[in-house]
């Protein structure tokens, strides 16, 4: 009889335990999915801080650099179509672009030492340069934490909870484009 | 870096283990020499509530209280956009909850450091010097070193380990004082026992003085041992961070070939700073908080093939030819490329140029006033200028002071 009940509470026990680890590691995952999930709204907070940088930067070298319609226009154009972008590929594509006007931008600029030495202009320099240095850590910081994430629900022990309440692989943020990969480095020299 | 977490959670707690151990066994011996065998449960309490009382102090308020004694000043966006951007980079690179609240340190020594209790309360110092000798690129490397020590938790460790060796020092400390003053009337207390408790006593008293002795020394090598250690792995999770080891390398060296000692640094606050914040000491032994800056540098620079900690770890065992630093388990395989420069180096400036710059930098932070006359000359009013106009000392004319 004793025998019995010690048996019946052993096994209780490690129900219990078992169901603690459960829950422990299935509140880990959800938060790592979270996670995740801000880490990837942060790009978009980045990119949307980006778009709307540029009208002032426009109007502020505009009156400086009358000979450059084509790449404000350029600029101006991809911001619009960046915007307005469907769809997470449409977006990134024309996300790039945009990325490749500006540089194309800063690139004309060494042409206007007037410009170079306006301060306003400076400072909306420092904080284009920032905004894209915030895109590119924003988007190492998203792979960081999906890389983080994806071990975590291949690995043992919580690969079985992974596969009972359906986490799914994440994917990687990856640039298509081989040209691109290169590009992200906006220089001011 | 979440393996590298743990992994430094378990060292700390081991490391916080064995420094308690110390202090218990302190309050131990010397309870048993003050009050006789029953004793020693009654010092290993009294230590402990120093312990204890020390502890509630720099959880609650020791950042507060570093910074203080550093006298550095809390800035807002407007005093250095360039600092607050990098700060935010990093921050978002780093997955970061909160931004960490950011410091100047009134002081031409470059140098830096990292405070608070997790990284939703930390905060960042940096030293005038600092930003005026970086360019973005380094300042981006000092940053991201720092935002390791948060996100490594570095800086719990730091203020828990820091208090547990002060409580070591402070009760050794007064037990010697006591000692040394009280000798001759404790020899007369126990002259009436016999003389072979005498002797026992004698012993016991010899035995306590040697451990109050060694007991500081022994936790500080411990507490120095693994400061050392932490510096290695910050600077392998900034290099992860920025994708960059040339910018932290850059940093190094130029923070390593100032000979300015920093003057709102002591013994105490030293573990934290990026590099020694006292210069002249070379060699590295057990009482070391940093290892040596120019291997530091060393590692960096050989860092060619990737920005992962794996490649940081080959690039140290090539450099130093000693066991591995980084655990293996946060040797994760993963593909980290090093990206390019992306500002020009600022050893254009003249040391002048750097000089005016930490000089306005340190009267931006003190909140003077700066007003450009006419003819082209700008003054810098200190805070408790009381008039409202300034008269140019060149062209003699008036101009108002706007207060900010």
């Amino acid at each position: 009889m004793g025998g019995l009940l010690i048996g019946l509470l052993v096994i209780v026990g490690l129900i219990v335990l078992v169901a603690i680890m459960v829950i422990g590691i299935y509140n880990a995952l959800v938060g790592l999915r979270n996670q995740v999930d801000n880490a990837w709204s942060q790009i978009d907070v980045q990119l949307k801080r980006r778009h709307d940088l540029i009208p002032n930067l426009v109007e502020t070298a505009k009156g400086y650099m009358e000979h450059e319609r084509g790449t404000f226009e350029a600029i101006t154009e991809a911001r619009s179509r960046a915007m307005g972008a469907n769809g997470a590929a449409e977006a990134g594509k024309a996300e790039g672009a945009l990325t490749e006007a500006l540089s194309k931008f800063m690139l004309v600029v060494e042409n206007y030492p007037d410009l170079k030495a306006n301060q306003n202009f400076l400072s909306l320099q420092e904080t284009l340069t920032s905004t894209e240095n915030k895109i590119s850590f924003a988007r190492q910081g998203y792979n960081d934490q999906v890389l983080f994430y994806n071990n975590k629900i291949q690995m043992f022990p919580s690969n079985i909870i992974a596969g009972m309440f359906q986490f799914t692989k994440r994917d990687f943020f990856e640039i298509e484009n081989e040209e691109e990969r290169n590009v992200p480095k906006v220089s001011f020299n | 870096m979440w393996e590298l977490i743990k992994i430094n959670k378990r060292n700390s707690v081991l490391l916080l283990g064995a420094m308690g151990s110390v202090l218990l066994i302190l309050g131990f011996v010397l309870g048993l020499l003050f009050g006789g065998p029953e004793a020693g449960l009654i010092g290993m309490l009294i230590a402990t509530g120093v312990w204890l009382f020390m502890m509630l102090i720099s959880l609650s308020s020791g950042d507060q209280i570093m910074l203080a004694a550093s006298k550095a000043v809390p800035v807002t966006h407007d005093v250095h956009p360039v600092l607050f951007n990098v700060v935010e980079e990093m921050k978002i690179a780093a997955n970061l909850p909160k931004m960490p609240k950011i410091y100047i340190i009134n002081d031409p020594a470059p140098n830096a450091f990292a405070t608070g209790r997790s990284p939703e309360t930390a905060s960042i110092a940096v030293t005038a010097g600092l930003l005026a000798k970086l360019d973005r690129d380094e300042l981006q490397g000092v940053v991201a070193h720092e935002m390791s020590h948060i996100i490594h938790r570095d800086i719990l460790f730091v203020t828990l380990a820091g208090v547990m060796l002060g409580s070591i020092v402070l009760i050794s400390h007064i037990f010697l004082r006591s000692m040394f003053y009280s000798s001759l009337g404790s020899r007369r207390r126990y002259s009436s026992s016999s003389s072979n408790q005498g002797a026992a006593q004698l012993v016991m008293i010899v035995v306590a003085i040697l451990f109050a002795i060694l007991a500081p020394i022994f936790a500080q090598i411990l507490y120095f041992a693994l400061s050392r250690k932490r510096e290695y792995l910050a600077d392998a999770g900034a290099v992860r961070l920025t994708r960059y080891p040339a910018g932290l390398a850059g940093a190094l060296e130029k923070i390593g070939g100032s000979n300015i000692n920093m003057e709102t640094a002591n013994k105490v606050t030293a573990p934290m700073y990026i590099a020694n914040p006292f210069r002249g000491k070379k060699k590295v032994n057990l009482y070391s908080t940093h290892p040596p800056i120019e291997e530091r540098i060393r590692i960096l620079r050989n860092m060619t093939h990737g920005a992962a900690y794996a490649n940081y770890e080959k690039s140290y065992e090539e450099v130093t030819k000693r066991s591995p630093v980084v655990p293996t388990s946060a040797l994760i395989p993963e593909e980290v490329t090093i990206r390019q420069a992306t500002t020009e180096s600022k050893s254009t400036q003249t040391a002048k140029q750097q000089a005016r710059q930490v000089g306005d930098l340190m009267r931006q932070v003190s909140q003077f006033a700066f007003v450009t006359c006419a003819c082209g000359l700008t003054m810098k009013i200190p805070p408790n200028y009381n008039g409202d106009k300034v008269q140019c000392p060149r062209c003699k004319k008036f101009s108002s002071i706007s207060k900010q």
